[in-house]
């Protein structure tokens, strides 16, 4: 049996939504290079909605995927589905993900809350 | 193209071993403890094998055990150099922190039963240095363990100034091996090594196979208890096939070593120069007292288990110190110990070649692992705060 599944492994070939938005409306970032694994996540947002989304990811495969399909989720959903979304669901995306990986998908979850939080805390400093 | 370069995971069995081994699990599969024909012949087979396997290392045969592999032979010697100690009062040894895990979780469970562990340090080279040994070295050192090459690094320790200090001082000298027998020249005697470890699957012999030889100055402890094999130093029945083949890996490897060491150098060393054309990449180890198979680098701003699978998917067989690849949350310890920041760590290839690596392949491997780390650096915000100046590089 291989190590990831092929949809791993398509996501890790082929990451999408993969860079950086210049003015993003929110920025998002988990990790540390101590621990080997950094997420940024982009949002461009219009109204309540997730119009563009980038990522960049230091870390294993599994890191990568998780960050990009988390990306494909999200894209012109709505904030509120965007903050719902979970790890599993990330990992189910995948269609699962190695036990000792799981926390990759945490950390796109947590890279997409903090990429909302901080739009919200600019959109109260803006009023 | 496909590319193994990982031999120092484990290597190819050579065709001859392989040939070797065979008759022993068909028609001379007797046990060697029988006393019948079938029985005598696999003990003559290994008594063979014993005497052969000295002869490489320049030992004589009664100091011999066949063993399980590496492990189990790090396991035996350092517990034997231990329980010799203990019974002169002696509870105090010295080891390297880059040491295989073989080792170090040994003196772990020696440090439990109140035994003392101190550590050389090691050079950004991954060198100890013999004065340090001499300056550290107490009445109650019982032993001192250090390998002869490092497995993720490829250093060479100065293990003959080792033994001559060690066996001056009357203490106990151990050396890990398993990296370096067949590969680089090793004479127990002239290394005055008391007790050394070898793992068959690292010269092209088969896994599950190994030994361990112990000076006549050393009382053998068992690790497995049971019936009088090994002259009840490690009971079970012998491995008669993957002792013979080991055997016949074992001369082949001594004596092809310096052809193939010949072959390998130019070749290591040509794609040490092309991967350090790689902007903020660093080679790991010490440049010439090098095992000539091993290559390791750090790459800046990228993770090693990304750029493994990476290179997997251009058809090239690696390793890594990173944590992922680790199986826990810190990398190497090899890496740390030699002064890497976990930042850096993290991002590690070790290339191992084998004696059929060709010049094709070398430049095969530079021109992926160049696109692979580029590549994996294109979206990686570490790579980018470092350019844009908000993150310092180091190396």
């Amino acid at each position: 049996m291989a190590l990831y599944s092929e949809k791993v492994m398509d996501h890790f070939r082929h990451p999408r939504n993969v860079g950086v938005i210049e003015n993003a409306d929110g920025v998002g970032e988990v990790g540390n290079t101590v621990c080997g694994d950094i997420m940024k996540i982009y949002l461009k947002i219009d109204g309540d909605v997730i119009t563009d989304v980038k990522f960049e990811t230091f870390g294993c495969a599994s890191a990568i995927a998780s960050s990009s399909m988390a990306t494909e989720l999200i894209k012109g959903k709505k904030l509120s589905e965007a903050m719902a979304l979970t790890n599993k669901a990330v990992a189910e995306a995948l269609d699962g993900l190695p036990a000792h990986k799981m926390h990759c998908s945490v950390l796109a979850e947590e890279a997409i809350q903090n990429a909302l939080n901080d739009y919200y805390a600019k959109q109260k400093s803006k009023s | 193209m496909r590319i193994y370069a990982d031999n120092a995971a484990t290597t190819k069995m050579s065709p001859a071993a392989i040939e070797a081994m065979l008759p022993f699990l068909s028609e001379d599969f007797g046990n060697p403890s029988g006393l019948y024909t079938a029985g005598q012949k696999a003990k003559e087979a290994l008594e063979d094998a014993r005497e052969r396997v000295a002869r490489c290392i320049n030992a004589s045969p009664r100091q011999i055990i066949f063993t399980s592999g590496g492990s189990e032979s790090d396991n035996q010697a350092i517990l034997t150099a231990a329980a010799m100690g203990e019974k002169a009062g002696k509870r105090h040894i010295l080891s390297e922190p880059m040491e295989h895990h073989a080792v170090l979780h040994t003196l772990k469970a020696l440090e439990k039963r109140g035994f003392t562990v101190e550590y050389l340090p090691v050079s950004a080279a991954g060198l100890v240095k013999a004065s340090d040994l001499e300056r550290m070295l107490r009445d109650d050192t019982c032993l001192v363990t250090v390998m002869a090459a490092n497995n993720e690094i490829g250093t060479l320790q100065p293990i003959e100034e080792i033994g001559a200090i060690c066996r001056k001082r009357g203490v106990l000298f151990h050396t890990d091996a398993v990296q370096a027998v067949g590969h680089i020249p090793l004479d127990v005697d002239s290394a005055r090594i008391d007790l050394l470890s070898a793992s068959a699957h690292k010269f092209h012999g088969p896994k599950g196979t190994g030994f361990l030889y112990a000076g006549s100055n050393v009382r053998l402890e068992p690790l497995i208890h049971g019936g009088a094999q090994e002259r009840g130093k490690r009971a079970g029945t012998e491995n008669v096939a993957g002792i013979v083949a080991m055997t016949v890996a074992l001369e082949e490897a001594v004596a092809n070593r310096e052809a193939i060491a010949a072959r390998l150098i130019p070749l290591r060393d040509r794609l040490i120069r092309g991967l350090s054309a790689i902007p903020h990449a660093a080679l790991n180890g010490d440049p010439e007292k090098r095992l000539p198979s091993n290559v390791n680098f750090c790459f800046e701003g990228i993770e090693g288990e990304s750029l493994l699978l990476w290179l997997d998917e251009a058809g090239i067989a690696a390793s890594s110190g990173s944590a992922c690849t680790s199986g826990s949350l810190d990398p190497s310890h090899v890496l740390l110990a030699i002064g890497r920041p976990h930042d850096v760590a993290h991002g590690s290839l070790r290339l191992s070649l084998g004696e059929e690596t060709t010049q094709e392949e070398v430049d095969y491997l530079i021109e992926a692992v160049t696109k692979a780390v580029a590549y994996l650096r294109g979206f990686s915000p570490v790579w980018r705060e470092l350019q844009n100046g908000d993150r310092t590089y180091i190396l």
